[in-house]
């Protein structure tokens, strides 16, 4: 209610600056608000985390200040478009996802980290297809999920097994690369949209047990490489190996820790000018909120993300068409998994894996994603009035 | 689409959930336990590092530096670092080897750590720090290891200061020498035992160890903040250290200079000398103005870690132990020096000062025959005379004769002993007490000494008595014969003490062993007041400012137990010695008319070697300012060549020529300095 109340003040003050009628007043401002907070604090944490590589470092901010502009630009565009006339795109929005997929793992694609995940664009620009991979499969899945073939309200056998091609084919591209955090956000994606989407509880359960069967084989069978399971044998005890895989995780719990209750301000983390933690501006780029804003600044953020995850069930739910219903709820499920997943690993409730945290870590082609999420879920709440 | 809101609604509930649950884990990590991760994170991004106090410099009475800091470039070595290496670091030993242009295995010896059974080179510091290997680097040299620091994991080259020697050797041993401090001595020091640097060291004899904690100053201290690879970031936090407090001491480096050139010359002419020692007092102050000892060393191998040849070298007998100072712990039986304080003893147990003596050429001390030097009868004089011209049998004499009212062999109730007691009250048979470490106590062998040392041979000498000396009769059978006797008459009646011991006792012989600073601190109080004192080289403590810390007072241990009529009496017979009596030869052509100088010859016999010379001196003798004594072990007679030395001592002092004609004086002014130099603000001299 407090959002409202605030999105209200918002809007009668500004609504005089710039005119009633103005469509731009029906966007949730709650929701804009939220994420451009999120921006200026992703640009002061990526400064001040990546400010002493060199001396008057700024390369890195200013690239990270154009790609959330870039960003927004693309968020505002998607704003006017009907998320009607989306759908309708959509397979090809997804076709062209898949072909960044497969053109990555060709010798087009670059390895980063061990990863194949990056086609270079010159110029020090690169862009990582599995980024828009998410919001490919979000609007596919949507798509197929939103208009079951025999009619009715609820997806039957037959788009069921669809869907889980479409996501299976895109799951293992990924895989190939090979990328296992993008992988689990698929597979997040995939279950959201089944589950919202309200097929049978029957179809749960089995899917449930599948999905088991599926971890089981695969940590049997040895799919995962060593350092997965190192990763998740370090999270389960981080002492075991402290200056290798659980090094992350006892550097990042040291400079979250080490922020306290008010943080040592921005520029003051010492252990982020000192580089005790790996990736710090992508990755771990929590662990310089808590370091530098301590504990007020990290549940600032938080909320702030969560302000942006509930705002997001809020479009989902007030949305009359299908389509948009799980094409929200699903761009929800999976910013909150990464949102989860990256600000529990910095804090030790979660295993190290290599997602970044939505708005905030640096990254071009996450922002672009994240923001184009962001757009859509405008889009759809602009359009939700339809009943 | 009920069935999507309903879903929805559990997501929603899920998420509010697992916000909470990031919201407490988050208030877990920062606020319950932040002040832990905070002191872990701490500990990971800063290094403390102790910044070492620039050591005080040592100064003589002039101002002139003894030692001072030199600033060099040092390679050491991370001995941690090179352990983890696959091959324990031999590449890099390799490379760092042919970079210094020396020996690989010279360096790898120099890293080990010393312990009982690993003799130098070897590394006595903590194990941790890096240790150096070379301390004197040409700047291209070290440059190649910090350019190419990729090629040299573990080698480091900075910039430090060592300890250097303007006066190239001069008084060498009684400055003493740094050595890295040990783990011991390290957890007694109090404060700072965290981490220290490569450059800690500590002082290990002479005055650097004496006046260690003085010169060292505090260590300053400062955290600096690394990054995960170790580079400083900056400084977060510095306490800064107080540089050491400079000591000026009374050794004057010219005086210094003209002993150690004098005694070296004595050696080289005495073919069989073996080592010497010279001692200039200020007499009236028993203040040290030259404290010289042959053999010598170049002060400059300690830089940078010894190498096993050179520390061998300089503790091998061969090379005749340039480290110990034979002016403080060379022990020698003292000769004719040591009659002065006979004369005394004899005046105290009621002998008159103006009688006359008979100088016979040999005494019958019980039933051997003790004879003069050369066997020659010298007839009827005084003591005065005795002394001049070293007569022995008065001596003999006087001693036997104090023996019998002693009791003799068999003594009843407590001993006069008042030749004992008078030499101990002289000073010997006890350490002296200068700012030295490591004195020699000498020896007096009064009959409590006897017995001690009865007690302690008796077992070995009653079994070689039964047992014989097989080993020695293979080659020498009269000798084998002649230790068996002696070792029977030793187990029987070692304790006591025999006439021919008391004989030899009263003129310096026997079991008499003195050290040439005890000798000279004893002819100080004999000739000027009578007091006698620790002698001091220390004299003053100033910072760096010149500010006073403390001035180093000479205390007084005693006062000799002879009216000053005898003082004097015995101060007018010794100051004919030079120009009349046994050290006349020695000083022919000498300007005593400028400067008259007393003194008495010592030649000592030393079973199996040439005589021990010496000469005991003051001068000028109607106001005795200076003392001088020279001791030239296995030199011959006195007068040949410890009183050659003296002489040449003097005429550095005051300024002769060896013809007598006027030279530039190692000390302008003929008298010691009376205060010690003022220091200005900015380190110079003030006059």
């Amino acid at each position: 209610m407090v959002n409202r109340v605030i999105a209200a003040a918002d809007r009668s003050f500004a609504r005089r600056a710039v005119g009633a009628a103005s469509p731009v007043w029906r966007v949730d401002g709650v929701l804009a608000v939220a994420v451009a907070a999120l921006a200026v604090i992703s640009v002061l944490m990526v400064w001040s985390s990546t400010r002493t590589w060199a001396p008057g470092s700024t390369g890195l901010v200013k690239k990270h200040v154009l790609n959330l502009g870039v960003g927004a630009a693309l968020a505002v565009a998607v704003t006017a478009v009907d998320h009607r006339t989306v759908r309708a795109y959509a397979p090809l929005v997804y076709a062209a996802a898949l072909l960044g997929l497969i053109l990555v793992i060709t010798p087009v694609g670059a390895e980063v980290n061990g990863a194949h995940s990056w086609i270079m664009l010159g110029g020090g620009f690169a862009f990582q297809p599995s980024e828009f991979a998410k919001l490919g499969l979000v609007l596919m899945l949507a798509m197929l999920l939103a208009q079951p073939a025999e009619g009715g309200d609820r997806p039957r056998g037959p788009d069921v097994v669809v869907a889980l091609v479409v996501a299976a084919v895109t799951m293992g591209l990924v895989m190939l690369q090979p990328d296992f955090g993008t992988t689990m956000v698929l597979g997040v994606i995939t279950g959201a949209a089944l589950v919202l989407s309200g097929i049978r509880k029957r179809w749960l359960v089995l899917l449930v047990l599948a999905v088991a069967a599926a971890g089981a084989a695969v940590w049997r069978l040895d799919v995962l490489e060593p350092y997965q399971v190192a990763r998740f044998t370090a999270f389960l005890d981080p002492s075991t190996d402290p200056r290798g895989v659980g090094y992350n995780s006892t550097q990042s719990l040291n400079a979250v820790g080490s922020g306290r209750l008010f943080g040592k301000g921005l520029f003051g983390g010492g252990q982020t000018m000192g580089r005790f933690v790996p990736e710090q501006h992508t990755d771990f780029v929590f662990t310089v909120v808590g370091e530098e804003f301590g504990f007020l600044g990290s549940v600032t953020v938080v909320m702030l993300l969560g302000v942006v995850l509930l705002r997001g069930v809020r479009i989902a739910r007030r949305c009359g068409d299908r389509f948009g219903t799980l094409a929200a709820g699903s761009i929800v499920c999976w910013l909150a998994f990464q949102t989860i997943v990256n600000v529990g690993m910095t804090i030790g409730i979660m295993p190290i894996t290599g997602l970044p945290l939505p708005f905030v870590s640096y990254g071009g082609t996450a922002t672009f994603a994240n923001m184009l999420a962001i757009g859509l879920l405008q889009a759809i709440h602009l359009r939700s009035r339809t009943f | 689409m009920i069935h999507m809101r309903r879903r929805l609604a559990v997501v929603q509930v899920l998420l509010a959930v697992l916000l909470a649950v990031v919201t407490a884990r988050l208030w877990q990590v920062q606020v319950v336990r932040g002040a832990q991760y905070a002191a872990a994170a701490t500990e990971t991004r800063t290094r403390d590092v102790v910044v070492p106090a620039v050591r005080g410099q040592i100064l003589d009475s002039a101002g002139r530096p003894l030692v001072r800091n030199r600033t060099t470039l040092v390679v050491s070595v991370d001995r941690t670092k090179l352990g983890r290496m696959k091959d324990r670091g031999a590449a890099v030993m390799a490379r760092l080897a042919s970079v210094l242009g020396r020996d690989p295995k010279d360096l790898a010896l120099r890293l080990r750590p010393c312990d009982a059974r690993v003799s130098r080179p070897c590394w006595a510091g903590s194990p941790h720090q890096p240790i150096p290997v070379d301390a004197d680097v040409d700047t291209p040299e070290a440059l190649q290891i910090l350019e190419r620091q990729e090629m040299f994991p573990g080698v480091t080259a900075e910039v430090q200061a060592v300890r250097d020697h303007p006066v190239g050797g001069a008084a060498v041993q009684a400055l003493g020498y740094l050595q890295p401090v040990t783990k011991e001595e390290l957890e007694r020091r109090q404060g700072l035992k965290a981490e220290f640097s490569g450059v800690d060291m500590a002082g290990r004899d002479g005055l650097e160890s004496v006046y260690d904690q003085e010169l060292r100053g505090t260590p300053g201290w400062r955290r600096v903040q690394v990054d995960r690879l170790g580079r400083v970031l900056g400084v977060e936090h510095e306490v800064r250290g107080t540089a050491g407090h400079t000591l000026i001491t009374s050794i004057d480096a010219k005086v210094q200079a003209v002993a150690e050139r004098a005694i070296a010359e004595a050696m080289k002419a005495a073919p069989k000398a073996d080592g010497a020692a010279a001692v200039v007092l200020d007499a009236r102050t028993s203040r040290v103005l030259a404290l010289a000892s042959a053999p010598s060393y170049d002060p400059a191998v300690w830089a940078g870690g010894i190498g096993e040849e050179e520390y061998g070298r300089l503790l091998s007998g061969r090379s005749g132990q340039p480290l110990v100072s034979r002016a403080i712990k060379g022990e020698f039986a003292p000769g004719s020096t040591f009659k002065m304080s006979s004369v005394a003893a004899m005046f105290k147990a009621g002998y008159p000062m103006n009688g006359h003596y008979n100088c016979p050429g040999s005494f019958m001390v019980g039933s051997r025959a003790f004879r003069n030097f050369r066997g020659r009868s010298l007839g009827s004089m005084t003591l005065h005379t005795a002394l001049v011209k070293s007569c022995d049998t008065i001596f003999y004499k006087a001693a036997y004769e104090q023996w019998l009212k002693d009791g003799g062999l068999e003594p009843k109730g407590r001993p006069r002993e008042v030749m004992a007691k008078t030499a101990r009250a002289f000073g010997f048979g006890r350490p002296t007490g200068v700012d030295l470490p490591g004195e020699s106590p000498g020896r007096i062998p009064d009959r409590a000494w006897k017995k001690r040392t009865w007690a302690a041979t008796k077992d070995v000498n009653c079994r070689r008595a039964k047992e014989g000396y097989r080993d020695v009769a293979k080659t020498d059978a009269g000798r084998a014969a002649f230790l068996t006797r002696l070792a029977h008459e030793n187990c029987l009646e070692g304790y006591r003490l025999r006439p021919g011991d008391a004989a030899n006792f009263s003129i310096g012989q026997g079991d008499v062993l003195v050290t040439p600073l005890q000798l000279a601190s004893a002819y100080a109080a004999l000739v000027t007041d009578g007091r006698l004192r620790s002698p001091r080289l220390g004299w003053m403590l100033v910072r760096p400012d010149g500010t006073r810390v403390r001035e180093i007072t000479v205390p007084v241990r005693g006062t000799l137990p002879v009216s000053a009529a005898e003082r004097a009496y015995i101060t007018r017979a010794l100051s004919q010695v030079a120009s009349d009596g046994t050290a006349a030869g020695a000083f022919t052509g000498f300007p005593m008319k400028k400067v008259r100088i007393g003194g008495k010859t010592g030649t000592a016999e030393v079973y199996g070697k040439a005589d021990t010379s010496w000469f005991a001196s003051f001068a000028p003798v109607d106001d005795p300012r200076f003392v001088v004594v020279a001791m030239v072990s296995q030199g011959g007679l006195g007068s040949a060549a410890a009183a050659p030395a003296v002489r040449k001592i003097y005429e550095g002092i005051y300024g002769f020529t060896p013809k007598g004609k006027p030279a530039p004086a190692a000390l302008p002014d003929r008298v010691p300095a009376a205060r010690p130099p003022m220091i200005k603000q900015d380190g110079t001299l003030a006059w």
